[in-house]
């Protein structure tokens, strides 16, 4: 065990802005580098794997389409989350604000099959980003009044929103004609995100990303709730002395970082899926914590971050196909991506240095690799 | 046997994986770290666990192998958090999802084959008293493993010297510092002694709950873990109410699905989440309870000003 203690961080005078750049490129390249080692511990050939994986998805403009698709509830929930993130409020359940958002927003169509007109979406994205600040506002209602950990709270909502919604597609919310299959009626023309361009299957979900990341941009780097909210993150306590309120900010955060969830949600159900099914996220809330640290809690950033993760999904699609590795794989390139985003981060503010007995360091740096 | 030394048997079962995860985290979190990744620990056990166990025939070499992934894997998260000072939830996070995928990777080949059970180790004489021989002699080794370890944890803890040292560095790590006590080497080890009692609780799931491999085979028993701990604010002997607590509730539903009762299976699977927050805030409307015992440098990050 002594190995790992003979390295040592030294703060720099400040902060070094070749390693902000470079450190997302490097723990990109780091994640690329493990995850080939991996597949030839599977017995694939890196180069090529590596190859159907993250290159192969990027050639047609069919999967380019597919990866906005996948893109954009990573982006939107991510943005979401760096304004929590940025306040130190950890809201871990954005996967259960994701489908309550679904659900809600799914309950327009649901319970009016019959309506028609231009303002049948909005209503359902309205219900959608309604659903997911509700769901949102209990974690930070919790917090605020009994002081009650976020993290378990938001996360435990998380497997009660999956499990109502299992309940609603096989029981209330079940098509009346659908043979008994569980599942929701299919939407219609007006209950149906539209495509964006008419070369592939798009929908305006990748606009609301765009147009959501451009908005929490301005709120943090141009007004006084952004400056409130990152000064309370950084120094709760300078912030109470400059009178803001941290309850008021939990709150806020919670309820933006809910909406931008529950949006993302509605909309995956009613441009990619267009049905309630039993299950309608692969995870995407949990993925969007990893983009939101990837794009550095930037939302500029979490753009970026959010189409290598959609990569991510897409790529892992392609190697259960030509490689016949199980879909899982996804997860492992995520975390072992946000392993070295985290410890290459380090660099930013610290030089690394080693200890006295070189063997001794690099068995230690072994250690985080593997 | 009768109804209710079955009903008990099943709550001893699933009661066992919380308290041995919850008090593994317990001992990691009192030496001031914030171990968010339980749950991909314990999945990582899960998986090793039943691999070794059918690799070998043998599942006590099963759970030992799972105690040595768990604690490899734990080694990870102590080498980015305690060495290069990284964010301990983020880390946390990374941990689990990198667990569960790898675990998904790994478990890929097991689906559908049958385990190898850890079978239950019966104590002579004892086990032949009328009821409590049933339930407390006739069980596996984790299931007598973990109570050693609730009885050995709590004399660490609050005993010996070196668990004296321990709750030092938790409450306040540049105190212990300037004493000459290593921060650094007493984070490394609790966060490992974590680990392994991580792995060693998902074996259990793998190797005599359910003994075989389905994905995601936790289910959020890593997470209920954690907030056993805060349930017990820091305490062993609490943990150990807790985790029965919860055994209890996750066992409900079993129980009342045989009865016929007509309330949604979905209702009754959410019971143990929704039941452990309704105890958070329970315990943390008594902030004066929660504030005695919460290690104080507990998430913080430490670099020593030499």
């Amino acid at each position: 065990m002594q190995p790992d203690f003979s390295i040592r961080l030294e703060k720099r005078g400040s902060s070094s802005s070749f390693y902000e750049f470079f450190s997302p490129v490097l723990a990109l390249l780091l994640m690329l580098i493990v995850g080939g080692l991996l597949f030839a511990l599977m017995g694939h050939n890196p180069f090529k794997a590596l190859y159907i994986y993250f290159v192969e998805p990027l050639i047609d403009v069919w999967s380019l389409h597919e990866l906005a698709i996948k893109a954009a509830p990573l982006i939107l929930i991510a943005t979401g989350l760096c304004i929590c993130f940025r306040s130190g409020n950890w809201n871990i359940g954005a996967e259960g604000q994701f489908v309550m958002g679904g659900i809600t927003g799914a309950a327009v169509p649901i319970f009016f099959p019959d309506f028609t007109g231009f303002w049948v979406l909005p209503s359902m994205l309205v219900c959608g980003i309604a659903g997911g600040m509700a769901w949102a506002s209990i974690p930070a209602f919790l917090k605020n009044k009994f002081g009650t950990n976020e993290i378990l709270t938001s996360l435990m909502l998380v497997y009660v929103a999956g499990l109502f919604l299992d309940w609603l597609a096989r029981g209330p919310f079940r098509n009346p004609e659908g043979n008994n299959f569980p599942g929701s009626i299919s939407f219609t023309e007006w209950q149906v995100l539209p495509e964006v361009l008419a070369s592939g299957r798009m929908h305006y979900g990748m606009v609301f990303a765009v147009i959501g990341v451009l908005l929490v941009w301005f709120l943090l780097a141009k007004t006084m709730k952004g400056f409130e909210i990152s000064v309370i993150g950084q120094a709760p306590r300078a912030g109470r002395f400059a009178g803001f309120s941290t309850k008021q900010t939990t709150l806020f955060v919670f309820l933006m970082s809910g909406a931008f969830a529950g949006l993302a949600g509605i909309s995956e159900v009613s441009g990619a899926i267009q049905q309630l099914r039993t299950t309608i996220s692969p995870g995407y809330g949990f993925t969007a914590i990893i983009v939101a640290f990837l794009g550095r809690l930037n939302p500029l950033g979490i753009f970026a971050a959010g189409i290598v993760l959609a990569l991510s999904y897409l790529g892992g699609e392609a190697a259960q196909i030509s490689l016949n590795v199980t879909d899982k794989i996804a997860n492992v390139f995520q975390g072992l991506l946000m392993f070295f985003v985290l410890a290459c981060d380090t660099l930013i503010h610290h030089r690394i240095r080693f200890g006295h007995s070189w063997g001794f360091a690099k068995k230690g740096i072994t250690h985080g690799a593997g | 046997m009768g109804l209710v030394e079955a009903i008990l048997l099943t709550i001893f079962t699933a009661a066992t994986p919380l308290l041995i995860a919850a008090l593994g985290e317990l001992v990691t979190e009192r030496s001031g770290v914030l171990n968010l990744g339980v749950e991909g620990m314990m999945i990582m056990g899960a998986v090793s666990g039943f691999a070794f166990a059918i690799y070998t025939g043998n599942a006590y070499i099963g759970a030992l192998a799972a105690i040595i992934v768990g604690m490899l894997f734990s080694l990870l998260f102590a080498f980015l958090t305690i060495s290069l000072v990284t964010n301990q939830v983020a880390t946390g996070l990374a941990l689990t999802i990198l667990g569960l995928g790898l675990s998904g990777l790994w478990g890929e080949g097991f689906v559908g084959i049958p385990g190898v059970k850890l079978e239950p180790i019966i104590v002579p004489f004892l086990s032949d008293i009328p009821f409590f021989g049933k339930l407390f002699f006739q069980q596996d080794i984790i299931f007598y493993f973990s109570i050693i370890l609730l009885i050995g944890v709590g004399w660490f803890l609050f005993k010996s010297r070196i668990g004296l040292i321990l709750r030092a560095v938790g409450d306040s790590h540049a105190s212990a510092h300037a004493l000459g006590l290593s921060v650094v080497k007493t984070r490394y080890l609790a966060v490992m002694f974590g680990g392994a009692c991580s792995g060693l609780a998902g074996a259990h799931l793998s190797l005599v709950y359910t003994t075989q491999w389905i994905e995601n085979m936790t289910a959020g028993r890593g997470w209920i873990a954690l907030a056993l701990v805060v349930f017990a604010s820091w305490r062993p002997n609490r943990v150990l109410l807790g985790a029965y607590l919860f055994g209890t509730v996750g066992i409900a539903q079993l129980h009342i699905q045989a009865l016929g009762v007509n309330i949604p299976t979905q209702l009754l699977t959410a019971l143990p989440y929704i039941a452990t927050i309704v105890v958070l805030v329970i315990i943390s409307r008594n902030r004066r309870l929660t504030m005695m015992n919460t290690p104080a440098s507990l998430g913080k990050g430490f670099v020593p000003d030499r």
